[in-house]
């Protein structure tokens, strides 16, 4: 007989307690201040920024110290930080053309106006450990380019454009249409691409990789080129009411892919390249390329393609399993007390077993 | 942007806003019990008692309708301002002001959907006056029987048949505030 | 008062503002003159919009915490400040300089904070810019076996 009971608090002050001294861990060792998980784990706070669909650098820093470096715990954390906070509004939508680029690359064209620019990555590295960042050193520094090319670029055209000018791909249709807010409104399916690129911006950056590499194996296969990839800062432009006009209230950096697809055509349309688009909160290109992938599989119904039955074109299972704190919270919600759920299943099976001992007593 | 319209917010919010929310709860929770609510006041002809629920409840997602004298340009600057709350037709708001005359025709406002009953309009009728006599109210939340000085009964007869379907109602004068939700009985005594 | 300025020119100094360096505005214009607070400085979000495929029908990036505030000095001027972060003082210093600046303080206060923002920000967007510069691919084709 399992029986719920009270008297949990004083452990569970006890292992509150715990958990903070384990966060600071070894005295002997200096503690981790916020300004430096923001300085120097960018990455790990980029992509606390882009999954709990919150930019503020400090607050994912903080996060991701108070998680102890587990970054769904550190979202998780975001996420609820974000519901405590009134929204003034929404932005004009961000100028991606007119991005400060630090990495712009394109797969498809060697010769691109504006350049290849590789920017601060890790490809080309070795992925061989560097045991001097183990030991105390001097700074690193980048080298620069002064007098080349001092004044930034206030524009930066697109590839795509360049094939658009052709006809050679589709057009994006531009509109000025109030996008749907899956934090304010339930999903309903089917849904529009609004809300899919929504979902997969601030989806698991894992789950989206996975979902983006299934339809590479075939698994609703696309073949897409990396048109181009740009990382920078963009600046946040606001309609304020009071004031009748937009102002920049700040500026946050991105990731933007855009990748080039098969062609569909038609009777009337000749062949043309399709789109698939990614746009990430800080510098993820893996996330950013992944979801470009995702975006496009989910885009077959509006193409008119076959639904080949792949993951990656169901946009239920992708929408609805994206999300690591609502997945994370369901799975383990699991560990917690069931105590009488469980004891009706205990009853059933005993009198199960007592029914079937019973029959098999009366057959011999 | 007219001065009057950057006055009269709230100036504590979290705590002005948890008590007006809390008074506004109670109200609605308690059918034609009356609550004072204060802490904001906007430009003629809005109450004080409108002017803090527009403070508590209104923001950039709830689309809200002037009805007649309320639809002036300072207040509109007003709620612009502070609420940040759009100003539409009748058809697509959240939110409603005005008085009862000029609320009409009422069966212009969201009653919600089959699927997602709380998509229907909040009224915020501005009365002369309120007290506790007149239709005689039953239902969730009241234990016997209350009373409220309403300004009819067949229309919110009427509303009530379409639970759980039907707009929601705060009746305010001055600083007080009644509720009237959907789910009342309202009968004439 | 006087005359009030074209938009653009506010809408400028207003973002000049907000992209400040809050410790930078602090040290440009660290006095404030009195005022009366209109709106109380308040922390939220702005909802960030991107365009699919960067051109076309919008949709919702994510949020970014945001600051505003809206004051009015005791001349008259009624100053806003929107700014990015959760820097009360940020967002009511950047308000107080917007009602300074429609006021006939403004050449001054043009040339004692704004244009050091300015300078500091071209200078950071010039360093970023070189770095770039220096990551930039320069092709060249490798002799080909048909050429002599």
């Amino acid at each position: 007989m399992y029986v719920a009971v009270k008297g949990g608090e004083r452990a569970i002050d006890a292992a509150h307690a715990w958990l903070a001294e384990e966060r600071r861990g070894d005295l002997g060792i200096a503690a981790l201040s916020v300004a430096q998980i923001r300085a120097q784990l960018t990455l790990a706070v980029n992509r606390v920024m882009a999954e709990g669909s919150l930019y503020d650098p400090d607050l994912a820093a903080l996060a991701i110290k108070q998680a102890r470096g587990d970054l769904i715990e550190a979202v998780f954390l975001i996420r609820a930080y974000r519901t405590t906070l009134p929204r003034f509004g929404a932005s004009i939508p961000v100028d991606t053309a007119r991005m400060a680029v630090i990495r712009r690359v394109s797969a498809t064209f060697k010769d691109l106006p504006g350049g290849q620019i590789l920017g601060p990555t890790f490809d080309y590295t070795h992925r061989l450990l560097d045991f001097a960042l183990m030991a105390e050193g001097e700074a690193p520094l980048a080298q620069d380019e002064a007098g080349q090319n001092d004044t930034p670029p206030a524009h930066i055209p697109h590839v795509m454009e360049f094939l658009n000018r052709d006809d050679l791909i589709e057009t994006e249709i531009p509109s000025d249409a109030t996008p749907p807010d899956l934090t304010r409104e339930p999903m309903e399916l089917p849904t529009t691409r609004a809300l899919r690129l929504q979902a997969l911006a601030r989806g698991d950056e894992g789950f989206v990789l996975s979902m983006a590499y299934s339809t590479q194996r075939g698994y609703g296969r696309t073949h897409a080129f990396v048109g181009e990839l740009r990382i920078g800062m963009v600046a946040v432009q606001m309609n304020i009411p009071e004031l009748g006009f937009a102002i920049d209230i700040g500026e946050v950096e991105v990731t933007e892919c855009e990748t080039v697809n098969q062609f569909k055509g038609s009777k009337t349309v000749p062949p043309q390249f399709t789109r698939g688009y990614g746009l990430i909160f800080g510098q993820s290109e893996r996330k950013a390329i992944s979801m470009s992938l995702c975006d496009r599989a989910l885009r077959w119904r509006e193409l008119g393609e076959d639904n080949i039955g792949a993951p990656a074109q169901d946009e239920e299972f992708v929408l609805m399993h994206a999300d690591n704190v609502q997945a994370t919270g369901f799975l383990e919600h699991i560990k917690l007390p069931h105590y009488v759920d469980f004891q009706s299943e205990l009853e059933l099976i005993r009198r199960l077993r007592t029914e079937a001992f019973a029959a098999r007593e009366a057959a011999e | 942007m007219t001065p009057d319209a950057l006055i009269g917010g709230f100036t504590d919010a979290p705590v002005q806003a948890s008590h007006a929310f809390r008074a506004a709860l109670n109200a609605l929770s308690r059918p034609g019990q009356i609550e004072t609510l204060h802490g904001a006041s906007a430009p003629a002809p809005l109450s004080s008692a409108a002017a803090t629920l527009a403070m508590t409840l209104f923001d950039v997602t709830t689309p809200v309708h002037l009805a007649g004298a309320h639809d002036t340009p300072a207040l509109r600057e007003w709620i612009t301002f502070h609420t940040g709350a759009p100003l539409v037709d009748a058809g697509a708001a959240s939110f409603a002001i005005g008085t009862w005359a000029a609320l009409h025709p009422i069966q212009r406002f969201a009653i919600g959907l089959p699927d997602y009953p709380d998509r229907a309009a909040t009224l915020i009728v501005e009365m002369p006056s309120l007290a506790g006599k007149g239709a005689r109210l039953t239902g969730p939340g009241i234990e016997t029987e209350a009373f409220l000085s309403l300004p009819e009964t067949a229309a919110f007869q009427a509303n009530r048949a379409l639970f759980p379907l039907g707009f929601d109602c705060f009746f305010t004068a001055g600083d007080q505030v009644a509720g009237l939700p959907r789910s009342t009985h309202v009968e004439d005594i | 008062m006087t005359n009030p300025p074209e938009p653009t020119d506010r809408a400028a100094w207003m973002g000049q503002l907000a992209r400040a360096k809050p410790e930078r505005l602090r040290a440009l214009f660290p006095v404030l003159p009195p005022y009366e607070v209109l709106r109380p400085a308040e922390i939220g979000t702005v909802m960030v919009q991107g365009r699919a495929g960067g051109t076309g029908a919008p949709f919702n990036l994510g949020e970014v915490t945001v600051t505003r505030c809206a004051l009015r000095l005791t001349t008259g001027e009624v100053g806003h400040g929107h700014v990015q972060g959760r820097d009360k003082d940020h967002a009511t210093r950047a308000a107080v300089l917007d009602a300074l600046l429609q006021t006939n303080q403004s050449s001054a206060l043009r040339a004692a904070v704004l244009a050091p923002l300015a300078a500091d920000e071209a200078a950071h967007r010039t360093a970023r810019a070189a770095k770039a510069a220096a990551t930039k691919v320069e092709f060249f084709t490798l002799v080909r076996g048909e050429d002599k």
